[in-house]
Formats: structure tokens, sequence, C-alpha cells
């Protein structure tokens, strides 16, 4: 998509001059090795997917909202198949349940946030020329297209998509006896979550590669940005935790189609026995969750480390504990590996080892505590500057406490027995991963625009977008809990359900529910702004200066037009951190890493 | 079809709006002369505005929402554990509401009063460890009280039922409950899958049901004898595709026949007591108050999750392995629906783990009566053991016994 972008500058250099040393259109904007481009690349893809899965969310949250209900929105976007007369089908409604979270989690905040921002930040802030391999890189970002496009495909075959929830969790997944889109929609989801691993994967292991051996000269590992840390340690997540994901889908694809039992034992479906005897769908749970729970932290670090570096720079200030930041980050990515259990605490687990799994989660709220914290200090006797960006981040503080200390009540597994897969979860996990992640996404969008297009973003646009973005969010998350507390399962496709036996439940979810899904239009539609300003600021937008925020990290000492190598000359030399902000017996607040330290300049 | 018409319009006619707007924009910002990226002080102090007042709107949005909905929805605990949770629930509650007001008023509030002023720096505090240390020491010291008060709920809550609790096998499948109480000696009789028959929904297991299994996958409408004959049979010409699927079928069931011999030869009839007194029970899941109860659950096809809202009790039911869970009912659906002022109230029994098309219908209404009504129930349904109701049907219908494999071998065409 980005290639559209420079449709007609491409065509001028590619006509006649295939062996150009320079680089003809195909390689300059199709199969681009520069990291620049794959990460303006992964950005396309990742909006058009996000899209796709908000527009999923406001299908179903229409039936939600007004259950049986004529709509012609659905009847308009689903046909006479999935919802014959306008009432959306029981499957079809699962069915855009599980693709709505699989496209989130994975193409949006995964595939979307890091993609994006790593390949575009790790080498600029390290001061690198381009990552450590450009090829790999590529088929990183090409993995990524298939599996996105598979995905989508998916939701078009006749027997519908994958329903099994995001989480496929079999016998459900493992059965198309059980449900419709355990058949062909579950192969082909299967099939792009593996291509999409396999995308994960190589990118991870290029940042890794890149950030440990890339840096320019002085540019120590505690003198890296915060965003950097955030990436590291998010790609070494995703190294260590996806192949297990890629395990446990294999063996499911075993079960499926050359009917082993690692998941399956003592069936009887659609009134056919099965052999299958000896198997477990808690080992597939095991396995999910060793990556699905890292998998959060793979999505929020690096909204964090966007952050960090967004409200450091905009409060023209240092971040407040720079070294507890980069602690924190390396609890919270260690711990995110013991704590996968406190999914499964109504799975029939050994209590003990249940008992293990609530004292090592609610660990993790220490190092989460000390980043709120310090970013409250960063903000405290600032100079802040509410840029689009800055504001984000802040509401991404503001989140990340907000579905922060819900957590703590779904990791104490009394607690959880009663609220386990209720709306509280839902809403929990919304606000502090979607919000959060997606905030951090969009701070990042705003602040680096200028660096990825050369031009400038309209603030006030951004401004509007926010708010409503904000308002939005909140609006459909916040009530969520008190759905949940009330007892309302998630996944239910009709809650007026709860009319046959508590009147007082089924009064609250009706109209709880009809506010959320008021609130999720109104916050849809928020996001046309930004899809506006987005791209109607690459192409007309206010030229950029070099350094638009008079930020200290090495980015914003590269060229405003893009250049194979991102600088001229000499790579930078680093002589101190990226957080020199206001810093005493300076004359501008702000110093350049590059800048070197002036005679008897401590430096931090 | 209209309506389809109007939406696309009404989309198009947004876009262009939008388009309008921008363009609106972008001359004034052509005016403006200042860049994108110079914030106006103007700009700067609006949005810090609209943070406080987006935090004043917020918080008295949540306090109206506990207000409003905090516990209209959930009520009373209707259990002993349930008592216990909601209380831990509450004191949780309160502890993550005190954290989530303070923090969020410091961060807007912050953001508020530091917004850029011309001519004041901002203050250069790269670090304090003792600061740091205090927030990290705090938060520890509370975690370290819930973590406590946690466990201890959660070990009284998972921990063993005492002796005289009465069990009861919740048995789930697509979608519905069937509830198997472990009748007089208080004992649920054992089960095997494959067991599984038209009078035998449950697949118990005694000497009788392994026969008539084993008869059935042998002789039954689709048994392995019929296969066999389709299969041999020379006279009617079946596809390849037909024959692969009879094939694949004759294996599974030789299997599954040559398990049942397995179990019919292993078998200990002594155990057939514990199963001929149990007592099935669909529809509604009767309970005593004050009684404490011990359920184990098993699943015939795909995960389902065993949710008692109003006793705050959940497990799953996994296909392939026992689940446990007890709790004490303390209020009789009658007390309950005092308590809530709904005559139409009723406890009830959902699933809450994502099973198919229809996992939100679900359910099953579970009544708690006082013990004497209990009793009286109870005592009634002693005279409707599974052996009751297996054996009349057994003799009458053992010629027309219905295997449950239904594939669809009968068309084979």
């Amino acid at each position: 998509m980005a290639s559209i972008a420079h449709d007609e500058h491409g065509h001028a250099h590619g006509h006649h001059d295939v062996h150009h040393h320079e680089e003809n259109f195909v390689s300059k904007y199709i199969f681009s090795q520069d990291h620049k481009m794959i990460g303006k690349q992964f950005l396309m893809t990742a909006v058009f997917m996000g899209l796709v899965a908000m527009m999923l969310s406001i299908l179903f949250r229409i039936q939600l909202a007004w259950p049986g209900e004529s709509s012609d929105f659905l009847s308009f976007f689903l046909g006479e198949k999935w919802a014959p007369g306008g009432v959306l089908k029981e499957d079809m409604y699962l069915g855009l349940v599980t693709i709505h979270g699989t496209i989130m989690v994975f193409f949006l905040l995964t595939g979307g946030l890091s993609g994006t921002f790593s390949n575009l930040l790790i080498p600029l802030q390290i001061g690198a020329r381009d990552m450590a391999s450009g090829f790999m890189n590529m088929l990183s970002y090409w993995f990524f297209l298939l599996s996105s496009l598979i995905m989508i495909v998916s939701l078009f075959v006749e027997s519908g998509p994958a329903m099994a929830g995001w989480t496929i969790y079999p016998p459900l997944s493992a059965l198309p006896q059980a449900v419709s889109g355990s058949g062909m929609g579950m192969t082909l989801w299967l099939f792009s979550m593996t291509i999409f691993i396999a995308s994960s994967l190589i990118g991870s292991l290029n940042y890794i590669v890149t950030v440990i051996n890339l840096r320019t000269k002085g540019m120590s590992m505690t003198r890296m940005p915060l965003t950097i840390w955030a990436f590291f340690v998010t790609a070494i997540l995703g190294v260590l935790s996806f192949p297990v994901l890629l395990s446990a889908a294999l063996l499911l694809m075993m079960d499926r189609l050359a009917g082993t039992s690692f998941y399956l034992s003592d069936i009887i479906v659609g009134g056919e026995m099965l052999a299958n005897h000896g198997g477990s769908p808690i080992l597939y749970q095991h396995l999910f969750w060793f990556l699905g729970h890292p998998e959060v932290y793979i999505v929020l670090l690096p909204a964090l480390g966007l952050s960090s570096e967004v409200i450091a720079t905009n409060s023209r200030k240092p971040i407040f504990g720079y070294k507890a930041m980069i602690g924190s980050i390396l609890a919270i990515g260690f711990l995110s590996f013991i704590v996968w259990g406190h999914h499964m605490f109504v799975t029939g687990m050994n209590p003990f080892l249940g008992s293990v799994f609530v004292f090592t989660t609610l660990l993790i709220a220490i190092p989460s505590a000390v980043k709120v914290f310090n970013y409250l200090t960063t903000l405290w006797k600032g100079s802040l500057v509410l840029t689009p960006a800055m504001l984000f981040a802040i509401g991404l503080v503001s989140t990340f406490i907000t579905g922060g200390v819900t957590g703590i009540i779904l990791a104490d597994s009394a607690l959880d027995i009663a609220i386990h897969d209720t709306y509280f979860v839902v809403a929990h996990f919304h606000i502090v991963m979607g919000m959060s992640a997606v905030f951090g996404m969009f701070a990042g969008v705003y602040h680096w625009f200028p660096k990825m297009y050369g031009r400038m973003m309209n603030t006030r646009l951004g401004y509007v977008h926010f708010w409503i973005t904000l308002v939005g969010a909140y609006g459909v998350f916040f009530p969520m809990h008190f759905v949940g507390i009330a007892g309302a399962p998630r996944r239910y496709y009709d809650y007026s359900v709860f009319g046959e036996f508590d009147s007082n439940s089924y009064e609250m979810i009706m109209d709880l529910n009809v506010i959320i899904t008021v609130f999720a239009i109104l916050a849809a539609l928020g996001q046309i702004l930004f899809l506006f300003n987005f791209f109607y600021s690459i192409y007309r937008g206010q030229i950029a200066p070099q350094n638009p925020w008079n930020a200290n990290s090495l980015e914003w000492t590269t060229p405003v037009e893009h250049i194979h190598g991102n600088w001229p000359g000499e790579l930078p030399t680093v002589h101190r951190w990226p957080y020199d902000y206001s810093k005493p017996g300076s004359d501008v607040d702000f110093i350049p890493q590059i800048v070197p330290l002036k005679e008897g300049e401590e430096e931090h | 079809m209209d309506n389809k018409l109007i939406i696309l319009i009404v989309i198009i006619l947004g876009a262009i709006a939008v388009a309008q707007l921008v363009r609106v924009y972008e001359l004034s910002t052509k005016l403006r002369k200042n860049g994108e990226h110079e914030i106006s002080n103007r700009d700067n102090n609006l949005n810090a505005r609209m943070m406080f007042l987006f935090m004043l709107t917020f918080f008295a949005a949540v306090v109206y929402l506990f207000i409003e909905y905090g516990w209209t929805g959930r009520g009373e605990a209707a259990s002993i554990g349930g008592v216990e949770t909601d209380w831990l629930l509450k004191l949780n509650l309160i502890i993550i509401t005190i954290v989530f007001f303070f923090t969020n008023f410091l961060l807007f509030y912050f953001t508020y009063k530091y917004v850029k002023k011309p001519g004041v720096p901002a203050f250069y505090y790269p670090h304090n460890n003792k600061l740091e240390m205090l927030w990290t020491v705090i938060p520890a010291v509370v975690l370290a009280v819930i973590i406590i008060l946690g466990l201890k709920t959660w070990n009284n809550l998972t921990s063993m039922s005492g002796k005289d609790a009465i069990h009861i096998e919740l048995f789930a499948k697509q979608y519905d409950w069937t509830a198997r109480y472990a009748g007089k000696d208080n004992v649920l009789g054992k089960y095997d899958y494959k067991l599984t028959t038209d009078n035998n929904e449950l697949a118990l297991l005694t000497s009788n049901t392994i026969d008539t299994s084993l008869r059935i996958m042998f002789e039954g409408p689709s048994g392995i004898r019929y296969i066999q004959k389709l299969l041999n049979n020379r006279d009617t010409v079946l596809s390849d595709s037909t024959i692969s699927v009879l094939k694949v079928d004759l294996s599974r069931k030789e299997r599954l026949y040559r398990l049942l011999t397995q179990m019919k030869q292993n078998h200990n009839p002594k155990l057939d007591a514990s199963a001929w007194d149990d007592i099935i029970v669909k529809d509604t899941l009767f309970l005593s108050k004050d009684q404490e109860y011990e359920f184990i659950f098993r699943s015939k096809d795909v995960i389902h999750s065993a949710l008692f809202v109003h006793f705050r009790a959940q497990i799953n039911a996994v296909p392939g392995m026992a689940t446990r869970t007890k709790f004490t009912p303390i209020f009789t659906t009658e007390e309950m629906r005092l308590k809530k002022k709904d005559p139409k109230f009723n406890y009830v029994l959902m699933c809450n783990k994502i099973c198919g098309g229809a996992h939100y219908k679900m359910k099953m209404i579970v009544v708690v009566k006082e013990k004497a009504d209990y009793k009286e129930w109870m005592n009634a349904m002693m005279k409707q053991t599974f052996k009751d109701k297996y054996f009349p049907v057994a003799v009458a219908a053992s010629s027309s016994l219905v295997a449950v494999d239904s594939l669809a071998v009968a068309n084979p065409m």
C-alpha cells in the first residue's frame, strides 16, 4: 500500500533503467529491504487489518445492543447467508468475535505495533545504516502480509471463519462437527498463524541482532532510548514464546488432519463416538498461554517504550528513573513467562499450582507500579507540550492504571473463580492491553509521522481524534466491568437469556449494552478523522522540519528526505543519554545525543 | 435494498464532509503561519483544561456506575464460600479503587498544572533512589496482604468437601446440563464414554450396559456387522470415497469394540450397585439449603464451564477428565426472591466457555429448597433410579436399540 503513495515518482525511475544502481520502483517500494520502508509497509497493512477488526466489532456490538432486531447495517455487510433478514446468525457472531480478537491481538498490536516501530526506530535510534539483515526483514514483512491475507480470506469461506474464540481451545476448534467454523475456516486460521509466527520470529531475531551488534560508537546499552529497550525485550519474548504457539498449532493441525489424540479424549460429538483417547485439552491451554501471556507484554512493552520517549520529550524533562524503567521492562519480561497459569485457574488445575501462579502474577504489579509512578514523576514540574502524541501517551498511562488495577482482582485465584470469563475480563484486557497499546501506537504515529513521511499531520484534527477516542473507548470498556460483576459471561450471542431467571441483571445488562454500543460506534467514527488526517498528510501535509519536537535521540539527526543508509556521511557518535532535557547549565532545553559533554559536565 | 443504497450514500457523504473540514483546517493553518509542530499556548492550555475536565467527568461517571450498577446484578452471595469471596472482592475493589482515583488524579492534575508556561523551565530531575524505593516497597507490602488473604480464601474454596457432602455429577454437552445424584450410597457410579447409548446417555458402567454397548457396536443399525455387509455386498457398487469412509468407520468401531471387550473382561460386577442407585435429573438442579455439595463435572464433547453465578462457583467441564468444585447454599430460592425483590428470580447454572453456536442458551435452572422439602423430593426420586429407568426400556426395546452412532451410512450412495 505504501507503494501507491509514490507511484508516479516510482515510474519515472523504474521504466527505463532496471539495472540502474539506484533502486527501481519494485526494489524501493515493493520488495524493499530498507527498514524505513518496511516499517511503513507494516503500518499500512496493520491499519487496514485494524480497520477490518474494528468493523467486525461494530457488527457484533449491534447484535449485543439490540438482539434479534433487524439491522440494515448487518445485512449490508453480511448478506442473507450470515444475517438473514438483517439478524446476525449465532455461528457468525462467534466468527466475528474470534476474528476480531485474532486480528487485534496479532495483526494490529503485534505485527502492526512492534513491526512498524521496531523497524522504523531501531536502526534510527541506535545509529545503524539498516537492520542486520535487510533481506530477512523484507521476508518478515511479506510473511506478515501473506498471513494477513489468508486471515482475511478465511472470513469468506462457505462454512465461515474460525469460531472457537481467539484462543481456539480444542476440542471445539478441532471438531468441525461441533461448530461450522472449525472446518475450512479453522484450517485457514492455523495456516495464517503459522506464517505469522514465522514472520514474527524472523523479525524478532533481526531486531535482537541489530540492537546487540549495530549500535553506533558511544551508544552503550545504558544510553539507548527506552523505546529500544522495550523493542529489544519484546523481541526476546517473541523469540522465546512464539515457537511454543507454533507447536501448539501444529499439534492441533495433527489432531485435525492426521487423526492424532494430543488434545482429544473420550469424545462423542454430533452423534459420532470418536476413538481418540488419552489426549488433554488442558495441554493445549498450557502451550497456548505460555505464548499467550508473554504476548500481552509483546503488545504492551512497545507501547510503553514509545510513550516513555514521547512523554520525556514533550515534558521537556528526562524520563524519571531511567535505570528503574529498564529494570521494570526486564522484570516484566521475565515474570511474563511464569504467570501463564492465571488464565487457567478454573480448568481444574491443582489448587497448589494455582497458588504459585497467584504469587508470580501479582509480583508483576510491582514493576508496573514503578513504571506508573515514574511516568507521573516525569510529568511533575515539567513544561508539558501537549501535542497529539503527548495526549495519547498520557491517555496510555491512564488506561495502563485503570486496566492494570483490575488485573489484581483477576490474578487473585479466589476472586477469579467468580468472574473468570465474564465481561470483567473483557473490560480488563481491552483497557490494559487494547486501549493502552492502541494509544501507544497512535502516540507513535503522531510523533514519528514526520520521520516516516517527511510531512506533518494536522494537529487540530489530531486533538479531535484523541478526545473522541479517549471518551469513546472508556465509554465502551468501563461499563463492561459492571456487566461482568453482574456475572455476564463473555461471548454470549444474546444477553436477553438473563430475562429468564434474573430481571435485575437482565435490565442492567441490556441497558449497559446499548450504552457500550453507542460509544463503540462513536469511537469507530472518530477513527475516520485519523484515517483522513493520516492519508491526507502523506500527500498534502506541511513539510516537516528535521527535528520538529526538539528531541535528543538520533533519528532526528537524519535528513528529512529518506536515504538508504540513513545518514549521508559518517554514522553519528553518541556522547550522552537521550534524556538531557532542560539540563541546568545549558542554554537550550534539549541537548542531542551527538553533542559531546562539556568540560566538567556530568553525564546524568 | 434501498437502505443499503442510503448507507452507501451516507458513508460517501461522510467522507466528503470530512474532506471539506480538512480543507478548512488546512487553509486556517496556512493563515496561522505556525508549523504543525509548534503547539500554541492556546492549544496547550485548552487541552490541559480539557484533561482536567475529562478527569472530573470520568470520575463522576465511575462513581455513578458504582452506585447505579455496582451490586445490582450481582446481589448477595448465596453460598458460604460466596460470602467469603464477596468480602474479599469488596476489600480488593476498595484498594484498587483508591489506587485508581489517586494515580489517575495525579496524572490528569499534573497534566493540567504543569502545562507549558512561557518562561517557566522544566525541573531537571532524572532520578531519586529513595522515591523509587518507596513506590517499590509500598505496592509490595499491599500486594503481600492481597496475596495472603487471597490464598487463604482460595484454599478454603478448593479444599476437599466434608464427609457429609452430597455428591452430584454434572454432565455437560452441547447445549445442556444433566445432573446425576449419587443416590442412597452417596457414591457416584463409574462411567466410560464408550458405553453411551440411547438409554444410557451418561455412559454408566455396569455389567448390563457393557453388554448392551457390545451388542449395539456389533449388531446395531450402523454397527460392525452392517458395515461389513455393505462392504462385502457384491450386488451394490460403492464409490471409492464411500468405501474409504466406511473403512475408516469400520476400523474405528472395531477398535472401540476391542476396548469394550477388554472392559468387559476387567469389569468388577460389584461396582454395578453404585451406578444403579444413581438418579439422573434433567432440566432443573435441586439443592438443599445449608447442605454441602460436592460437584463432579464431565463433558461429552467440548470444553464447557459451569458458572454458578449466585453461588460464586465456577469450574470447567473438560472432555476426558473429571473436575470438581463444592459449595453450600445458604438461601433458598424463595429467600433469594425476596432479597432480590424479583418474584421470578431463579438461581442458574450457565455455560461460561464458548462451546458452539447456541452456547448462550446452555443453562440449567437451580432450585434451592428447605431441607425438609428437599428430603421429600429426594425420597420421591429414589424410586426413579438409573436401574428403574434402564430395565423397563431395555427389556421392551432390546431388539430395536438405536446406537448413538448415526454416521450417515444409511445412504452410502
